[in-house]
């Protein structure tokens, strides 16, 4: 493993970070930890392998760790059950702030599943291996993560409150 | 036309281009039969090109010092467990400070050292610290021999005795503790009339070894002998020619084999 090509995927850890956590210094914190991990462990990293893949899966680990860790800042939101109030956007909806906060609603790991599939055009068999999860399983994620942005943002978000049983 | 049903499943994998070619058709031959999916679809499509709207710029930000160090290799130092190069570390500043002049002689490898400190050369650092001492070359003296014997003895967990070398010229002028790989070691000094001096080392940290053959070897100026015997490894170091210091070597090892 050599620093150049660790250097040249910075650009891309820190965009994914960026858009995965949110805030700026927490996500280069991430991304610092990340290539520090990579280098620590840089021993076990295959050179037929791809370095991008290998990374971001670092990362993920790392933010897994992060997150299983009890935070007050941290609540768990449940997909189905998570109401999270939204200001009633117009019908483009496309504003930028509004899709930073709408993403944010999302699950991380459904959040995760789309920014790797749309952000960084990963293959979903890679992005079943850098998450650790099964390909049906990115493919369902990615699929609830997105209409669940598309409702968001067309100002459709399901309310439990709404909900009825027919 | 017999294609299967189109899923949710096949409408995200269509617009990431996860599809055969064929599928791929059906799925927009269905698309053109159904304008809802096919809105919600455009949906997804508009949401790519807003995130990477959103988020591209952040490529182009000047990278943060701290990032770019980090992509950097670490310092060797930094690399793996940090202790057996700390002990080397803690060896070669006490030659620096203790073992004066006599100590640039020894040929110290780093790259040997960055693991456990082999037996002998951690015996001839032992005795380059301590045997010019002229003042202090032991913690305590052959006076007390049976405080020594006891002190040690329990330090190491096992019953240590100093051989008697007195019919080769050598009396014992007493012992210490030190610290070897991983636990204490014993040390103990004698000398001949001349005032050459000679350090028997005694470490107990060879668990489930077995080896009892002799070895010499030569650092620097310092002359060793030294043998695992079960648990025990035994290094007797001194300045003195090969052939005189494999006399007493014979006579410790006879004295430990027959206790």
């Amino acid at each position: 493993m050599d620093s150049h090509a660790l250097l040249a995927e910075l650009p891309r850890l820190r965009r994914y970070a960026r858009a995965l956590v949110g805030e700026r210094s927490v996500a280069d914190d991430l991304v610092q930890d990340t290539l520090e991990r990579a280098w620590a462990r840089h021993g076990q990293w295959r050179a037929d392998g791809e370095l991008r893949t290998w990374l971001f899966a670092i990362m993920h680990n790392l933010r897994m760790d992060q997150l299983r860790k009890p935070r007050l800042e941290c609540v768990p939101l449940d997909e189905d059950v998570a109401e999270v109030p939204v200001r009633a956007s117009q019908s483009d909806g496309m504003e930028l702030a509004d899709l930073a906060a709408a993403l944010a609603q999302l699950p991380e790991e459904q959040r995760a599943v789309l920014l790797l599939v749309t952000l960084e055009d990963m293959r979903y068999a890679d992005v079943a291996s850098t998450l650790g999860i099964a390909v049906g399983t990115v493919m369902s994620r990615l699929s609830r993560g997105r209409e669940r942005l598309r409702q968001i943002l067309a100002g459709e978000a399901p309310s439990p409150h709404l909900r009825v049983v027919r | 036309m017999n294609a299967s049903p189109v899923t949710d499943a096949d409408m995200h994998a269509f617009l990431d281009g996860e599809l055969s070619p064929q599928r791929g058709a059906e799925v927009r031959a269905w698309l053109a039969a159904h304008p809802e999916a096919a809105r919600r679809l455009e949906a997804y499509r508009a949401q790519r090109s807003a995130l990477h709207g959103l988020f591209d710029p952040v490529l182009d930000e000047p990278l943060p010092e701290p990032l770019v160090q980090a992509g950097m290799p670490p310092p060797a130092t930094r690399r793996g467990w940090p202790w057996p190069q700390l002990a080397a570390g803690v060896l070669l500043a006490s030659i620096g400070a203790a073992g004066g002049w006599f100590a640039r002689d020894l040929q110290i490898e780093t790259g040997a050292l960055a693991r456990a400190v082999p037996l002998p050369h951690q015996a001839a650092v032992a005795h380059v610290v301590f045997s010019p001492d002229v003042r202090r070359p032991v913690e305590i003296s052959a006076e007390h021999e049976a405080q020594l014997v006891t002190w040690l003895s329990k330090r190491l967990g096992t019953a240590v005795h100093p051989p008697r070398l007195g019919s080769l010229g050598f009396e014992l002028i007493g012992g210490r503790l030190l610290p070897g790989n991983s636990g204490p070691v014993a040390q103990f000094m004698y000398h001949d009339v001349s005032g050459q001096r000679l350090t028997l080392y005694v470490s107990t940290e060879n668990l489930g070894r077995r080896d009892t053959a002799f070895r010499f070897a030569q650092e620097g100026p310092v002359n060793v002998f030294y043998w695992i015997d079960g648990q025990f490894g035994y290094a007797l170091s001194a300045g003195i020619p090969k052939d005189q210091l494999a006399r007493v070597a014979t006579a410790v090892y006879e004295q430990l084999e027959s206790r």
